[in-house]
């Protein structure tokens, strides 16, 4: 005979009723956020919808390499500078991270007493102080450099100050085109020799100088074009012209700040993912490829990274994302990043706060989707493969 | 599930519930009030830790017609940026944050400015070293400005109006604006003329820094509510009105005991001795007489923090009283 609360006793009935329960208080609550929402918008008659995009945006953003902008644009185009100059530290921070990363880590692992050290204080240093505060030390740092007219001038074309580092610009004449294509076919055989090279060793035992070959390949050609052409690049120096200098390719400090905050931050907790991938493979491949007579750095290269990167790879990815996502303490510095320009002042200026959130969010979320998508893909080409 | 749906109810209906911000204020014993997150001579910590200034007397005169208490007032920062979602959140009752009022702040961002308590406009300050004479020759310069701000739009306005360059560097609060003028980081600093005489002052030698003598807008710095709550606008737009009003009849914090026996009928009813006015806003009635006692009228606010005596050194000009050549006016008090 059941009791009143016999029901219960059923597993199966009692797992369904608490999932519909919550799932049901998840939509309830969802439906009251929106409701409130939407319901004090309305009351304190405050706007919202879409248009807004399509007004010019009225303010001036400087620091946009990719896109030209002017005050009368939208702010629509203010939130493609902002995913740009987003991306542009991101990427440029994964790859300056990963590089510096995988290398303290190896260095932490030498039996050399003083390295091994040194880069355990610098991995313990920079993981356990706030990024924040990392990012705001280096522009403190940066913008005590000289002021603009007193600015230290490098072999007479780079020229470093509290605004940045100047550089000159190449300018690509009408034949770099075919200098540009020959180093894109140049890369493409380089990568079929590299295969073709694989196969060959793979059934007859014989090897190939791949990485020779590809130089000369990627770089003796193109430059015998080069000159052939007749040298078709020059160069646009900067030139101080009243306030600034003028002309030339630029490095605001702003950049390197967030650039060097978030690379050295999070390289240090890549170097130590790096440490925990090559500790995971036993001891016992390393001494196996020894007594058949490798190289160290060949025991490295072929045996020890390749298993320890099973292991690396996952938490990688998500270094990646926290790279991305911290880039936007940008706003610290004065980054012009998605979270300062769109998320900030066109917020501001427009006061559709939950519209702009909404896009940022929506952008970081599909920023972050893409770059688990391709590690993901990467992560299986070196996962074991069972044959 | 029929409990919980209707605590649930309950929930979102007291979320979204917006009783009286008076009566909120009143219960919760004490006024929060929005500032900058430090301006010299506005809303700036003094040397013992107070908050001195006029906008911080704004909010101390709305917190004495509330409690008749000056220290009745929890001061709260508030970026450019952050400054309209801490009002529409309710997380300031007002704000008193040099903040101009515009047609689209008014109308589509949903608040409501309650008056004027000082007329300003743009300018731009640079370097005395740097011997421009005037802002049409700042031609490809480095300007400091602070997001989210009218000013800033202003000056991309300027700029493309006279067909000049400029570089952008943005910034979060003055004090950022500061640092990276007298780094060198950046040419000109340009905000309210009123902030660039307070960040002037706080330079270690003010006489290195030069403001241009060009003014680019007409900015109406005053304090402002949520829109919507017409009986706690009130509160506030009286509050500076009463200070306005108090100077035009020469009521000051010195003479105002003496003034309660005064003969002139409007000195009379601004100080509670006859009529009902503290009644209709549910206030006591002697909230203005308060008010002038512990604050002051508009004429020693102003002397106290950014008049010709301090280190701002700003000149009544436009602030002055519209009878003695300004535009300062407030409506009769009946």
């Amino acid at each position: 005979m059941r009791s009143k609360l016999g029901f219960f006793s059923d597993e199966k009935f009692r797992s369904i009723f608490f999932q519909t329960l919550v799932v049901g208080l998840f939509a309830l609550g969802l439906f009251f956020v929106i409701n409130t929402t939407s319901y004090n918008l309305e009351k304190r008659n405050i706007a919202t919808g879409w248009s807004f995009l399509n007004n010019p945006a009225g303010f001036d953003i400087s620091f946009s390499p990719f896109l030209e902008f002017k005050s009368t644009d939208t702010h629509l185009k203010v939130y493609f500078v902002g995913v740009l100059n987003t991306l542009l530290v991101s990427v440029t921070g994964c790859i300056a991270a990963t590089i510096l990363g995988f290398i303290l880590g190896i260095v932490r692992l030498s039996s050399n007493w003083l390295l091994s050290r040194l880069v355990y204080i610098y991995v313990e240093f920079s993981r356990n102080v706030p990024l924040l505060l990392q990012i705001i030390l280096w522009y403190s740092i940066l913008i005590q450099l000289p002021r603009v007219k007193q600015s230290l001038q490098i072999l007479d074309v780079f020229y470093i100050s509290n605004r940045g580092l100047y550089s000159p610009r190449p300018i690509f004449e009408s034949g770099f085109s075919y200098v540009s294509i020959a180093i894109v076919l140049a890369l493409i055989s380089s990568f079929l020799i590299k295969r073709w090279a694989k196969k060959r060793q793979d059934t007859t035992g014989q090897q190939f100088p791949v990485f020779s070959s590809s130089i000369g390949l990627i770089f003796v050609i193109p430059l015998i074009l080069f000159f052939i052409l007749g040298s078709p690049l020059s160069f646009e120096h900067p030139e101080m012209k009243g306030f600034n200098f003028k002309g030339g390719l630029v490095i605001r400090p702003e950049f390197i700040a967030m650039f060097l905050a978030l690379s050295i931050y999070t390289a240090a907790f890549i170097s130590e993912i790096v440490r925990a991938g090559i500790m995971s493979v036993s001891k016992g491949q390393r001494e196996a490829s020894a007594a058949i007579g490798l190289k160290q750095t060949w025991i490295m290269r072929l045996i020890i990274i390749p298993q320890a990167l099973r292991v690396i790879v996952p938490p990688l990815t998500s270094q990646y994302l926290n790279l991305t996502k911290n880039s936007s303490l940008g706003i610290a510095v004065g980054y012009a990043d998605l979270v300062h320009g769109f998320g900030g002042i066109s917020l501001n200026q427009t006061g559709q706060a939950i519209e702009c959130m909404a896009i940022v969010m929506a952008t970081y979320l599909s920023i972050s989707l893409t770059i688990s998508f391709f590690m993901n893909i990467y992560n299986r080409s070196i996962q074991f493969k069972e044959k | 599930m029929k409990k919980l749906l209707s605590i649930f109810a309950v929930a979102a209906f007291a979320f979204s519930a917006n009783a009286g911000t008076l009566d909120d204020v009143k219960n919760r014993g004490f006024l929060k009030c929005g500032v900058t997150t430090g301006l010299a001579g506005f809303a700036a910590p003094d040397d013992s830790g107070e908050w001195a200034g006029l906008d911080a007397d704004m909010c101390r005169a709305v917190a004495v017609a509330v409690f008749g208490d000056r220290s009745k007032v929890e001061f709260i920062t508030t970026t450019g940026k952050s400054r309209f979602p801490t009002l529409a959140s309710g997380e300031v009752d007002m704000l008193a944050r040099n903040t101009t009022w515009t047609i689209s702040r008014d109308v589509n961002l949903g608040f409501e400015f309650v008056g004027v308590n000082f007329y300003d406009g743009q300018g731009f300050m640079v370097p005395s070293a740097l011997g421009v004479s005037s802002a049409t020759e700042l031609d490809g310069a480095t300007v400091c400005i602070q997001t989210g701000t009218t000013t800033e739009l202003n000056l991309a306005d300027f700029f493309r109006l006279n067909g000049i360059s400029y570089e952008a560097l943005p910034i979060e609060t003055n004090d950022e604006g500061k640092e990276n003028l007298f780094a060198g980081r950046c040419d000109v600093y340009t905000t309210d003329a009123s902030g660039l005489s307070s960040t002037r002052a706080a330079a270690s030698n003010p006489n290195k820094w030069k403001v241009l003598p060009e003014i680019i807008s007409k900015e109406p710095l005053g304090p402002l509510v949520r829109h919507g709550d017409h009986q706690w606008g009130d509160v506030v737009r009286w509050s500076l009105n009463a200070m306005i009003i108090a100077e035009e009849l020469g009521v000051t914090s010195e003479n105002v005991d003496a003034q309660m026996s005064s003969n002139v009928p409007e000195v009379l009813r601004l100080l509670g001795v006859e009529g009902n006015y503290g009644e209709m806003l549910e206030l006591s009635n002697d909230w203005a007489y308060q008010i002038i006692k512990q604050i002051g009228n508009y004429s020693e606010s102003y002397e106290a923090n950014v008049g010709p005596d301090t280190p701002l050194e700003i000149a009544r000009g436009l602030n002055a009283l519209w009878t003695q050549g300004g535009i300062l006016y407030a409506p009769p008090f009946r």
